[in-house]
């Protein structure tokens, strides 16, 4: 039996995303399509950055989570437009963000508050982070680092 | 020139960019002033990495022969590289460093905008992709530029030195030949006399903040986009570059 599209959703949707585990690559926004073309299913999955190196392990961990639900033939296509944009991530993602310590994009450019204390008083220590998507900042109330996603 | 012939030129020209400065900002990685730079210098290389498996990709799609963007990128010697001369210039000292990807994103970030109107799908969705991410990398080189430039007497000399050595380097950009003009009349390239001036807004703005000094000197080295003439660094990097490939022809993982 063919599983319905919104099982497959339900299953991609458990799918962590390699880099930051707590949100899915549902939640993060790049999963843009499922459909059945014939008897191969097809996912149309577009890359955060355009180096990512996430980007090859997340194909493949869809691949493979389709698979041990018994889909045999699946087929990746990378989709580059519209880009990406961090308005994609889900309210889920964003909430779950927070809890793990990221703090979620801003369209003010920056944290709104500390992910540790909700501290307001902030500081950017650099534009870059530990993946192309974060950036490295600093609560000047606890005193503590955390990384911002940043908002593209 | 045929248009597919000027077409495959014309985005050699864009992945070999992307490509060369990529491995130039990459060998800083491990070697830079403090960490927080060094993350950044990487992340930079990733994304300008990301976006010549793009050009290529596609490069090699238009040509047709059945090449890969790796095959493009590992596979080709000096003389058929089509980079600007700018990105193939050596790191020097890490001012030297963030001059030349401020120059060249101030281009970068005007050429893709004009690139996302582009009448080719496939062109207009790269740089739409790449404008977001350079954009943010114009935002870091030229915030570094005016901070080192209106700093120290140290790095504000450093700064104008770097200034003065990359500047020939710059008319190069803007100087059309036969594959740019083919490109604007397609509906696809850039008009280059106009995407100048935008350019030169830009930096002047920057220079100015940055309290230093643009060359009044018009002169401008050429020969790297044409691949008529690279500078002796190019050959030096592509040994590093192509080692594996070149070493151990068809190696796979």
């Amino acid at each position: 039996m063919t599983p319905d599209l919104p099982t497959i959703w339900d299953w991609l949707d458990q799918v962590p995303d390699p880099e930051i585990p707590v949100i899915s690559v549902v939640d993060l926004g790049i999963v843009r399509d499922v459909a059945w073309q014939g008897d191969t299913l097809e996912v149309a999955v577009t890359p955060t950055y355009s180096g990512c190196p996430a980007t090859s392990v997340i194909a493949m961990d869809i691949e493979t989570a389709l698979y041990d639900r018994g889909i045999r033939n699946v087929r990746i296509k990378t989709q580059i437009a519209p880009p990406w944009t961090t308005d994609w991530l889900s309210d889920k993602g964003r909430a779950k963000l927070a809890d793990y310590g990221i703090a979620p994009p801003s369209p003010a450019g920056g944290p709104d508050t500390c992910p540790r204390c909700g501290g307001t008083h902030l500081t950017r220590i650099s534009q870059f982070g530990s993946t192309p998507c974060k950036a490295h900042w600093r609560c000047d109330d606890c005193l503590e680092p955390f990384d911002y996603f940043k908002c593209i | 020139m045929t248009d597919q012939t000027a077409l495959f030129e014309f985005l050699l020209r864009l992945g070999d960019n992307t490509l060369v400065l990529g491995h130039r900002v990459s060998e800083w990685c491990g070697h830079a002033p403090v960490l927080e730079e060094d993350i950044a210098l990487a992340n930079i290389a990733l994304d300008l990495i990301g976006q010549t498996q793009m050009w290529l990709g596609l490069a090699g799609e238009v040509e047709g022969a059945g090449r890969s963007a790796d095959d493009l990128a590992m596979l080709r010697d000096v003389w058929d590289f089509r980079n600007l001369l700018l990105v193939e210039q050596p790191n020097g000292d890490f001012g030297q460093t963030l001059m030349r990807q401020c120059l060249f994103d101030a281009f970068h970030v005007e050429l893709l905008t004009d690139l996302t109107h582009a009448s080719d799908d496939r062109i207009a969705a790269i740089a739409a992709k790449a404008l977001k991410e350079v954009t943010y990398h114009l935002d870091r080189s030229s915030e570094t530029v005016i901070g080192l430039g209106d700093g120290t007497e140290e790095s504000h000399r450093r700064m104008q030195t770097a200034l003065d050595l990359l500047w020939p380097y710059v008319g190069e950009m803007f100087t059309p030949d036969a594959v740019d003009e083919a490109m604007h009349t397609a509906g696809i390239g850039p008009d280059l006399t106009a995407l100048r001036s935008r350019f030169d807004t830009r930096i002047d703005a920057i220079l100015a903040e940055a309290t230093l000094t643009k060359p009044d000197s018009a002169f401008a080295q050429s020969g790297g986009k044409t691949g008529f003439r690279h500078t002796e660094h190019l050959g030096h990097m592509l040994t590093q570059m192509q080692w594996l490939q070149r070493a151990y022809p068809g190696a796979t993982w």
